[in-house]
């Protein structure tokens, strides 16, 4: 009896976290291959086979725009572990304990407003007629209003601003948890600065770079409306197809093709990504 | 086990009688603008038994979420006349309507007309007309004076100084400057495949041309207000707007004639509150609902007068816009069939992918 | 100044100030070659301060900091032949045992096959010739203890600072490791400075001990100097177990001081410490419990201790058992617990508790200084 009521509360326990997992991950996910490998003959009429993939390996337009995606979220996500990882060793390490939690405060702003406002204030700031050319032109080192907005550069620049945080977080906390004498052994042993660095405080760091980086591909490689609207006349995203199928030309079956292949091109390189680094995704992203 | 089945069944029929006797609630999709909360207000006092909800959306996603519920979830929608035809066809997500519940006696019958053509299935009338307005070129007439035609955003005279979204409308505008007939086209695909090839092209070339593509109202207007640009294609609306603040910057019908469109009323076929929804189509056709709901949207309602009785301000940006032959050279969206929207966005891929240099 | 190449470091007028704080104040020290040195002091005494200057992680405000007689103080921390044992080990857990050996060899740039053979040749010294490819959490907490030695030691430094590094283990395995790492020191014979607060570990393992408090040096010496010859009442107080009085002299003659206590008690002292109180001067006085012979009654003589011309009467509190170094609490008329050793046998003629007994020690061993 006692026991019968124990296992029913543990049940009870785990069936809002089973639920979760199944009916607004699990499911929607089979239902999205399911769809993926229908092919529409006629309206309403639909068979199954694997058009929408065949699709997608024929036209050229599609793979190259997966794999600017791709190229160019690995280029946000090294900038920002560039820019993050001195940021949260400042954090971690260096500021003192009030300065820190202001800092901390600091790179949360962002986040405070959608990510549509954030565009259009990166818009205002790079357009022609926006901040930076006019204080460009005030200072005279342009002679005439300059474009920045509208080309691969800003797109960069607005996803690394957009992302950076969930970089500098998971650096943060695995930074924090490194005993300062581990640094000062570092030296104390004979090492210089950059041999402390390459051979100390990165390897220990190791769990929350990658941590970081694959927290910052993803949202990269799945961002909309930042590379949307910074972006210019060639610069198209993988999302954007998705919508494109899904919205404009009403084809869903090529639009969940389309999703489920950002998925599993994004998990492979999550996962080429953990090989190289010699890392495993409990060591990393469970931890931080 | 029948028993029981009849049993939920006909205690579900009595939850769903009963919720809505209580309060009525009208949820109601539609365009950004076309339900102002004045008119929402007015509305709600007339009938203090009816909560009006609305979504605002665009056609496509109003098509999409229908397609994604069958139909249910709201009990008015106002998609554009030619995407009712194809998207009943293909996903059934509209019933018919009841036109002696509405007053069709106010509407323009002209375009009452042309939308029961498009919009007639079987027998049964789909939709009715609410809004309409065009699609065509803004120009700033001081640095682009003899720009007329759609072909002439892609004039090296104002190189880097024009703009267009790249949607099905200006694939039809280009078509239709290059002397082709989209519209007739559409009855033979392949032909249309050649139209929209030969558009590509062209359209590919002009990619340098242009600044950017814009995304919305809002980045267009800011282009066009800051004069980063001279000239882009664009709604009416937004023109009307940028006129307000800048009366240099005017409509121009392309010379092939302006796009028009129809908004219109549909409803989806698991709506709930259809008498509400007739109300509601009924309210805002009366005439001084028709002047807020103008004042709003910058569209034209479809009523006899519609034109006469827009605000002051959008009368004589549609009076700087339009002659009389503008107005006769209208060409409205024709019905899209089915297959249309999955070649339209091919091309517009293979454009917004292609390198103009 | 070639004599100074006899001192593997030298500390000369040293002095830290964080504002006005003087952590570290006009602190001079020698240690000859070869020799275990400890620096005994409560916590926040600078120590560690003073500590970090030598191996180069502060900066010191004043004084010099000597290395075989060369200063140190232009030369960063990764440049000075001082290496450090780190409170926490600081072992680093990214790297198995020979990379966290290697670290310091690859810093300079030693080859290989040298690596190799000092890994291999430091493992066998520390008695463990096998763990090179183990990981670091693999290691029990005395292997890690001489992992970071070994870490140390396989760089030659002219000196090993220890920061308290035993600080973390169990009680029974800190008695071993006080053993092991004096056997160690013997082994490399490499000067060793220790800092700690624990004053048994100081006493055990060093050749000469420093008695640091507030910034200052109180005393060095050797740990039986400290205990015997305490120089002040800090160390008298500091170094091992000590019942304390406080008083006032009631005359001197000499070295000899008679003193009336703030209990009452009338005893007599010998003057420790350079500065002679005078008439009525407050005093300190100290007096260990193995010195004071507990008895059935007041006795002047006693074999070893010579005259115990001090008495006092009080009742037994408490027994502390504890073997050889059981302990009696004896509380006197005013209510002070007076601590000292007793044998018990577990006989019928043992103390215990609520009998009333007498507590007799000589002028020898009661240690007076002025305050």
């Amino acid at each position: 009896m006692q026991k019968d009521i124990k296992r029913l509360s543990l049940i009870l326990l785990f069936m809002p976290f089973a639920l979760w997992i199944v009916v607004l991950i699990a499911l929607p996910h089979v239902g999205m291959v399911i769809l993926s490998l229908q092919e529409k003959i006629a309206p309403r009429v639909y068979q199954y086979s694997l058009h929408n993939y065949i699709e997608f390996v024929n036209e050229p337009i599609y793979w190259n725009t997966l794999l600017r995606t791709g190229s160019i979220s690995l280029l946000v996500t090294v900038l920002a572990l560039l820019i993050g990882f001195p940021v949260a060793y400042y954090i971690a390490k260096i500021a003192g304990f009030r300065t820190r939690n202001g800092l901390f405060l600091l790179c949360l702003i962002p986040l405070w407003v959608s990510d549509l406002i954030r565009a259009f204030g990166w818009i205002l700031l790079l357009r022609e007629t926006g901040i930076v050319s006019g204080l460009l032109q005030w200072t005279g080192i342009l002679g005439s209003p300059m474009e920045f907005l509208y080309n691969d550069a800003a797109v960069i620049v607005g996803l690394v601003y957009t992302v950076i945080l969930f970089m500098i977080v998971p650096l943060v906390s695995t930074i924090d948890g490194m005993d300062n004498s581990m640094i000062e052994a570092g030296y104390n042993l004979g090492g210089n600065g950059f041999t402390v660095l390459r051979k100390i405080i990165i390897p220990y760091a190791m769990p929350g770079i990658v941590a970081g980086c694959i927290v910052v591909f993803m949202l990269t490689a799945g961002s909309y409306l930042t590379p949307i609207l910074l972006g210019g006349k060639n610069s198209s995203w993988f999302t954007e197809q998705i919508y494109d199928q899904f919205i404009t030309r009403y084809n869903w079956e090529s639009g969940a093709a389309f999703g489920f292949l950002l998925l599993a091109f994004t998990s492979l390189v999550v996962w080429l990504g953990l090989k190289l680094s010699g890392q495993s995704l409990s060591s990393t992203v469970a931890k931080s | 086990m029948r028993i029981s089945t009849m049993l939920a069944g006909s205690l579900a029929t009595v939850l769903i009688a009963t919720i809505p006797a209580q309060a009525e609630t009208l949820r109601l999709m539609t365009w950004g603008s076309y339900a102002p909360e004045n008119i929402i207000k007015l509305f709600e006092e007339k009938y203090p038994g009816i909560e009006v909800a609305v979504t605002f959306s665009n056609n496509e996603e109003m098509i999409a979420k229908l397609r994604a519920t069958g139909g249910a979830g709201y009990d008015l929608a106002q998609p554009s006349h030619d995407r009712i035809y194809a998207a009943q066809l293909e996903y059934d997500i509209y019933k018919p309507m009841d036109l002696s519940k509405i007053n069709t006696a106010a509407m323009e019958p002209s375009l009452l007309a042309g939308v029961k053509a498009n919009t007639t299935m079987d027998g049964k009338v789909y939709a009715v007309p609410h809004q309409w307005g065009t699609s065509g070129l803004m120009v700033d007439k001081t640095k682009a004076p003899d720009l007329k035609g759609w072909g002439d955003l892609c004039d090296p005279k104002y190189k880097g100084k024009t703009s267009m979204r790249l949607k099905r409308t200006i694939l039809l505008g280009t078509a239709f400057a290059m002397g082709e007939d989209p519209f007739a086209a559409y009855a033979d695909l392949s032909k249309y495949q050649e139209i929209l090839d030969k558009v590509a092209v062209k359209l590919i070339a002009c990619k340098d041309n242009l600044k950017a593509y814009w995304k919305g109202g809002d980045d267009l207007s800011a282009m066009m207000l800051s004069g980063e640009i001279v000239a882009s294609e664009t709604w009416d609306s937004t023109a009307y707007r940028i006129f307000g603040q800048n009366q240099n910057v005017v409509f121009v019908p392309p010379s092939t004639g302006a796009l028009a469109w129809i908004d219109t009323f549909a409803l989806p076929r698991k709506g709930k509150a259809d008498d509400a929804a007739y109300k509601w189509i009924n309210f805002v056709l009366q005439p001084e609902i028709v002047t807020m709901m103008s004042a709003s949207s910058g569209a034209i309602v479809a009523v006899k007068g519609g034109k006469d009785l827009l605000p002051a301000d959008k009368k004589a940006a549609v009076n700087a816009a339009f002659t009389d032959a503008d107005i006769a050279n209208l060409k409205f969206f024709a019905n899209i069939p089915p297959g249309v929207e999955d070649m339209e966005g091919k091309t517009l891929e293979k454009i917004k992918a292609a390198t103009s240099n | 100044m070639t004599s100074s190449a006899e001192y593997d470091l030298e500390c000369i007028n040293v002095s830290k100030h964080f504002g006005s704080l003087r952590a570290v104040d006009d602190v001079s020290l020698k240690i000859p070659k070869g020799s275990f040195f400890s620096i005994l002091g409560p916590s926040g005494c600078g120590k560690t301060t003073l500590m970090r200057m030598i191996a180069g992680f502060n900066d010191a405000t004043a004084g010099d900091v000597k290395i075989k007689g060369k200063s140190v103080l232009n030369t960063p921390p990764n440049k000075r032949n001082v290496k450090m044992v780190f409170q926490h080990l600081a072992l680093f857990p990214m790297m198995n045992v020979y990379e966290n050996i290697a670290y310091g060899l690859r810093c300079n740039r030693v080859n290989k096959a040298e690596t190799d053979r000092r890994i291999k040749d430091v493992l066998e010294r520390i008695a463990l010739p096998d763990v090179a490819n183990r990981e670091i959490h693999q290691l029990s907490g005395g292997q890690k203890q001489r992992i970071a030695i070994a870490r140390c030691m396989v760089l030659d430094p002219d000196v090993l600072l220890l920061d308290e590094p035993l600080g973390a283990l169990d009680l029974k395995l800190r008695e071993a490791m006080k053993i092991e790492l004096k056997l160690l020191q013997h082994q490399f014979n490499t000067t060793f400075v220790y800092i700690t607060h624990d004053q048994s570990e100081a006493l055990v393992m060093s050749d000469n001990v420093a008695i640091m408090n507030e910034g200052k040096f109180e005393q060095v010496g050797s740990p039986q100097e400290l205990y015997h010859v305490p120089k002040t009442a800090f160390t008298a107080g500091f170094v091992g177990d000590t019942n304390r009085w406080s008083g006032r002299v009631v005359a001197t003659d000499g070295e000899t001081v008679k003193i009336e206590t703030d209990t009452g008690l009338t005893l007599v002292c010998k003057r420790f410490g350079d500065t002679a109180p005078g008439d009525s001067a407050s005093v300190s006085v100290f007096v260990r419990p193995e010195f004071i012979h507990a008895a059935w009654q007041a006795t002047d003589v006693d074999g070893a201790s010579g005259d115990l011309v001090n008495h006092m009467k009080g009742t037994v509190d408490s027994l502390l058992f504890n073997g050889a170094n059981s302990r009696v609490l004896v509380r006197d008329g005013s209510g002070e617990l007076i601590e000292a050793d007793v044998t018990l046998t577990g006989g019928s003629d043992d103390i215990h508790p609520g009998q009333s007994v007498w507590l007799n020690w000589s002028q020898a061993h009661t240690m007076c200084f002025a305050s």
